[in-house]
């Protein structure tokens, strides 16, 4: 998130498109009932079906899944169209006016540079045109055709209101009165939240519907401000601090990147990350980027980092592809080049796309580590239940090694929810049985593979026998000490940069935060982004002073948000260009004159000038991208595609299936089935009364939602003779499930292009083991393409046939 | 003493007793000296996501055990009341005639505590079902006879009979809690303050403002479902279209007390008294005339022969 899920009770909009907060986060959506309830605020809910969201919602417009990209296209159109634009907003804190390299262009939905037997772009027309100078060129008159916002306006242009209807299914009127409704937060005193989750990411397109709603909060001038931003619903409860400490294949903590195999040296490495400005004055503040990094390696190796090794570099794992990600992982297990697998708090069995290829990926392993506090359907995919789990296990040989761990109620740490707010918990039991904590199960293998390279030797055992272990107990690190590592500390003493004999912190002691790192070695730091959780102040992540002033909704003594404990990001864009706040009722940050303060920690320097420093200081531009250049693989501007498996074919672009630069690999292409075998649309969600597939393991959950069932529309079971609760069979072209079926008229048919698309809505929690019935997985079914950026993948809009079971099933 | 303000920080009694009742099945009870403050329990449909949070907290608390049971084709689980399930989520999909829109009605179902309870009336088992003074009606599991009575004495169909040990079932309001100063548990759990725990007079407070907002959000019927037939209740209802309460999963449309109890707990009861005494007298009558019956020679040796199995 931006912002946070208290701040959403500060908003005039609520726009639940690309997730179901009310199903998914209900607890959070409370902040939605507040807004409502207390400021009158209205919600919007966009979705194939009419969910739990759409209940309480002022309202609902049903869309066709995998078209969300046409349906903000076409409100970007529509506030373009009507002058519904915060222009102040738009000319100074985005890239409008920057000037484009003349090469670039689009059209039949391709942009320049597409190879398409790569399946890829080169990317080198998508930027911006730069003078002599090194700056880029811009037109503050928006008169020149290259320039941003004219490029925009001409992209956006197409997807006019019939054509939403017609892309989407979404009636023209009720499109036009969410239009219109959104459009008014385009005044400075009017702001709009979006509240998205996997609605949006598990597309073959994913990056780019949440790209598409992003450019149209900056034209609405919403981000940075109090009850706006783009609000991801994570879905796990420390989901948001996995990618935050880099546990995706490509990551470092921090959003710092591993080196591919062609970055030999760390000047190599740092040779692409130096991110000078593209503007004058600009912060940029990756130019620090080698001081996260080289605190990074010093919280690895220790003594071990130093100058003379480039602090451990060589020890970094180099990648040789852009991502290892759970679809390459199973892929190379599927063809044997991978063997081992450890798997931790995950359930790929059920969760990855097309179940029979993961079976038999896993039955190709030599050995499975499974790290859950409960019997996952992976640790047991080699039983045979029937029916719900064929397998001959006597032709599978994989090793499975279950490590009973403990749930998050019985240990002691921090986790990061979507407010990017890090709070720290402790135990509210005792683990049952063998049952371990993640920390002892993780510091044990290192502990045991470190002796045996010590004992046998190895290649490059580097890695392993200089990492820094410095806990009391060595056997059982305590979170509190890796919580400190994470903060970081130094090394030396680190001076004042101002004043060279002035010592800013001693040798030891915790740093404050990331401001004081420093890229000599003298630092060390876990995970930048966290600086300042564990400083010499304590433990901030264990506040619980929950006082609000003025009601402002930041609640700034409660736990620790990163960055700094900034609870609204980019919150230098609340104020305009004389540090005055767009809306003074809803203050943020202001300039004073000398500073910027109030109620949040300022997301720019303090003394920054508020009409020279631009607020998105992560960018060398300063300023936000509608044009993204080559930031994402998949275009500068998003683009509708349709999904891999889709109902119609592309009406702006017939001839290209899905997104080009979408990831798909070989032998799966040809698992894609078409709309003439398998003619309804069907898509996966999941049911509040569950949380994936570990609350069917309890039995109160399991008895409010007992049973794997699809659902339908009235006119669908009509069309095939099928009933409520009876037993219906659904399957694509890689699997086939059993359900019970749930007709309703939640689930309407939608017209899109001249037909009738069916939607088949698939929930996900059931599986062959726990106390619920056992039941599939839509799983079995969803086709095997990620997102072109991030390898998500497109479980949300795929094609399936059904029919009805005639005889009695037991 | 809403669940908004947690912990509560009026102070309460810490626990109800008989000096609290105002009602007790089939006996009498003096009147309290002081009366408690009428609770009540608000349910805002206009608010509720229909998780089931409720359902869920309900269960744990009572420390009840639902089966899991299969899919019927909807999203209430399990489909009925149930003595373990006190409290369930009723759903139903509605198109609104006025503007064509569908309205996904979902209404959380339990005891309505009513301030004249039907269940409390049509009791015959002294003491099964008792009425506090902050007008929870609580059942007392120990007096029930499992005969039922309260079910066909209930406007709105909520007690269930256990098959295991034959014993009336509904919801307590968490009498448990509430005598502790704590709000009942569906209430803590609930995520979107859907539903609310309070005195009665702040329930109907806070009713009025949900009321307002849903009004000026083109809900023209919006009202606080409180119905008089019976009384009032101590769980209201904060509804979208209250002019068609009917809607949300069949909710009683003016309930009342069945006139079949009304009746034998009214005219009825004294015509059966004065029949009883009737015969009474009757019988007493026939004493008089012809003195009490006797026991002959030959009625001995009839009982003789047919206790030795042999025909008298």
């Amino acid at each position: 998130m931006t912002n946070s899920w208290t701040d959403i009770r500060n908003t005039d909009l609520v726009v639940i498109m690309g997730g179901n907060a009310a199903e998914a986060h209900p607890c959070g959506f409370k902040w939605v009932t507040e807004a409502k309830a207390n400021r009158g605020a209205k919600l919007i809910v966009v979705d194939p079906r009419f969910t739990r969201s759409a209940s309480v919602a002022d309202i609902y417009a049903p869309i066709r899944q995998g078209t969300d990209i046409a349906f903000l296209l076409g409100l970007i159109n529509y506030c373009i169209q009507n002058d519904k634009v915060h222009w102040d907003y738009v000319k100074a804190f985005t890239n409008a006016t920057y000037m484009v390299k003349p090469g670039f262009s689009y059209k039949d939905g391709l942009f320049s540079g597409y190879d398409e037997t790569k399946r890829d772009y080169d990317k080198s027309s998508w930027d911006y045109l730069l003078g002599q100078d090194g700056f880029v060129v811009t037109d503050d008159t928006f008169t020149r055709p290259g320039c941003v916002w004219n490029l925009l306006k001409g992209h956006v242009s197409i997807y006019t209101p019939e054509m939403v209807e017609r892309i989407c299914g979404t009636p023209k009127d009720k499109f036009l009165k969410i239009a219109e409704m959104v459009a008014e937060t385009s005044a400075p005193d009017k702001t709009m939240t979006s509240m998205y989750a996997l609605g949006w990411t598990q597309h073959s397109k994913g990056s780019q519907n949440i790209r598409a709603m992003a450019m149209l909060q900056l034209i609405l001038g919403n981000i940075g401000m109090r009850g706006g931003g783009m609000n991801a619903l994570r879905g796990h409860s420390n989901i948001q601090g996995l990618t935050d400490i880099g546990l995706m294949s490509n990551l470092l903590p921090g959003y710092l990147t591993l080196p591919n195999q062609k970055e030999v040296d760390i000047e190599t490495y740092m040779s692409t990350r130096g991110f000078k400005p593209l503007r004058p004055d600009q912060m940029s503040y990756w130019q620090n980027y080698r001081k996260f990094f080289v605190s990074f390696l010093k919280s690895m190796w220790g003594d071990a980092a130093t100058a003379d090794n480039d602090f451990g570099y060589d020890w970094l794992p180099k990648m040789d592809l852009p991502a290892y990600d759970v679809l390459r992982a199973f892929e190379l297990m599927h063809q044997g080049k991978m063997n081992g697998y450890f798997c931790q708090g995950f359930n790929p069995l059920m969760s990855f796309p097309n179940r029979k290829k993961c079976t038999v990926a896993l039955s190709k392993l030599k050995y499975l580590v499974v790290m859950d506090p409960l019997e996952t359907e992976t640790s047991r995919f080699w039983e045979n239940h029937g029916e719900y789990n064929d397998v001959d296990s006597s032709q599978i040989q994989t090793e499975v090694i279950q490590l009973p761990s403990t749930c998050f109620a019985e240990d002691e740490g921090s986790l990061t929810n979507s407010s990017r707010w890090l709070q720290w918990h402790w135990p509210g039991g005792t683990p049952p049985g063998e049952a371990k904590t993640d920390i002892w199960i993780m510091g044990q293998i290192h502990r045991r593979l470190k002796a045996l390279y010590e004992a046998e030797g190895g290649p490059v055992p580097e890695p392993i026998l200089n990492v820094r272990w410095p806990y009391a107990d060595p056997e059982n690190p305590h979170s509190e000490e890796i919580a400190k590592e994470i903060n970081g500390y130094a090394v030396e003493a680190v001076m004042d940069p101002a004043d060279a004999t002035k010592v800013l912190v001693e040798k030891g002691k915790q740093v404050l935060s990331f401001a004081q790192l420093r890229d000599d070695g003298t630092t060390s730091c876990g995970c930048w982004i966290y600086s300042g959780c564990f400083n010499e102040k304590g433990n901030n992540m264990a506040r619980r002073d929950n006082s609000d002033p003025d009601d402002a909704g930041f609640y700034s003594k409660w736990a620790f948000s990163w960055p700094v404990n900034r609870r609204i990001l980019y919150n230098r864009a609340s104020a305009d260009l004389t540090g005055k706040p767009w809306d003074p009722s809803r203050k943020v940050i202001a300039w004073n004159g000398e500073k910027w303060e109030g109620y949040d920690v300022p997301d720019i320097v303090p003394t920054a000038k508020p009409d020279v420093v631009g607020p998105f200081i992560m960018n060398p531009e300063g300023t936000a991208r509608l044009f993204t250049r080559g930031m994402l693989r998949d275009g500068p501007f998003p683009v509708h595609y349709e999904p891999f498996e889709s109902p119609i074919a592309n009406p702006i672009a017939p001839n290209v299936r899905g997104n080009p630069a979408a990831r798909v690999f070989k032998g799966d292409l040809e698992q894609f089935g078409d709309s003439k075998d398998f003619p309804y649309a069907a898509t996966s969600y999941r049911l509040t009364e569950h949380f994936h597939f570990w609350s069917k393991h309890v039995w109160p959950n399991a008895m409010a939602q007992p049973e794997f069932f699809i659902e339908i529309s009235e006119q669908l079971a009509k069309e095939k003779g099928i009933t409520s609760g009876g037993w219906v069979r659904v399957w694509s072209n890689r699997g086939s499930v059993k359900a019970k079926a749930v007709v309703t008229k939640r689930i309407t048919p939608l017209q899109c292009d001249g037909k009738t698309v069916h939607i088949v809505g698939i929930p996900l929690h059931w599986g062959f083991t726990g106390a619920a019935k056992k039941g599939f997985g839509p799983n079995s079914l969803t086709p095997y393409v990620g997102d072109a950026n991030i390898e998500t993948p497109e479980y949300k809009a795929f094609l399936v046939d059904i029919e009805p079971i005639v005889q009695s099933v037991s | 003493m809403t669940i908004m303000s947690n912990p509560l920080t009026k102070d309460f009694p810490t626990t109800f007793s008989e000096k609290d009742l105002v009602r007790r099945s089939a006996s009498t009870v003096k009147p309290p000296a002081e009366r408690l403050t009428e609770v009540a329990k608000l349910i805002d449909t206009s608010k509720c996501i229909g998780c089931k949070a409720c359902q869920v907290a309900c269960l744990e608390w009572n420390d009840l055990r639902e089966e899991i049971g299969v899919n019927h084709g909807v999203y209430d689980n399990p489909t009925d009341l149930t003595p373990a399930s006190l409290t369930v989520m009723r759903f139903t999909e509605w198109i609104n005639p006025e503007t064509n829109n569908l309205e996904w009605l979902i209404r959380k179902d339990g005891c309505m505590h009513c301030e004249d309870p039907g269940c409390l009336k049509a009791c015959p088992a002294p003491g099964a079902i008792v009425q506090y003074s902050n007008g929870i009606v609580d059942f007392v599991k120990e007096n029930c006879i499992g005969c039922g009575y309260c079910i066909k004495g209930c406007p709105f169909n909520i007690p269930r009979i256990s098959q295991v040990d034959h014993k009336a079932y509904k919801c307590t309001l968490c009498s448990d809690r509430v005598a502790v100063g704590q709000g009942p548990a569906c209430a803590k759990a609930c995520p979107t303050h859907a539903i609310v725990f309070g005195t009665k007079e702040e329930m109907k407070q806070h009713a009025e403002a949900r009321i307002a907002d849903l009004k000026s959000r083109g809900f023209a019927n919006a009202g606080l479902y409180d119905p008089p037939g019976v009384g009032g209740t101590h769980v209201m209802y904060v509804l979208h279209h209250a002019d068609k309460p009917e809607i949300y999963a069949g909710l009683a449309n003016n309930p009342r007390i069945s006139p079949i109890v009304e009746l034998w707990k009214g005219a009825t009861k004294y015509a059966g008294l004065s029949v009883i005494a009737a015969f009474a007298a009757i019988g007493f009558l026939h004493h008089l005339v012809n003195g009490p019956n006797r026991v002959t020679k030959d009625d001995e040796k009839r009982a003789k022969r047919l206790a030795e199995g042999r025909s008298p």
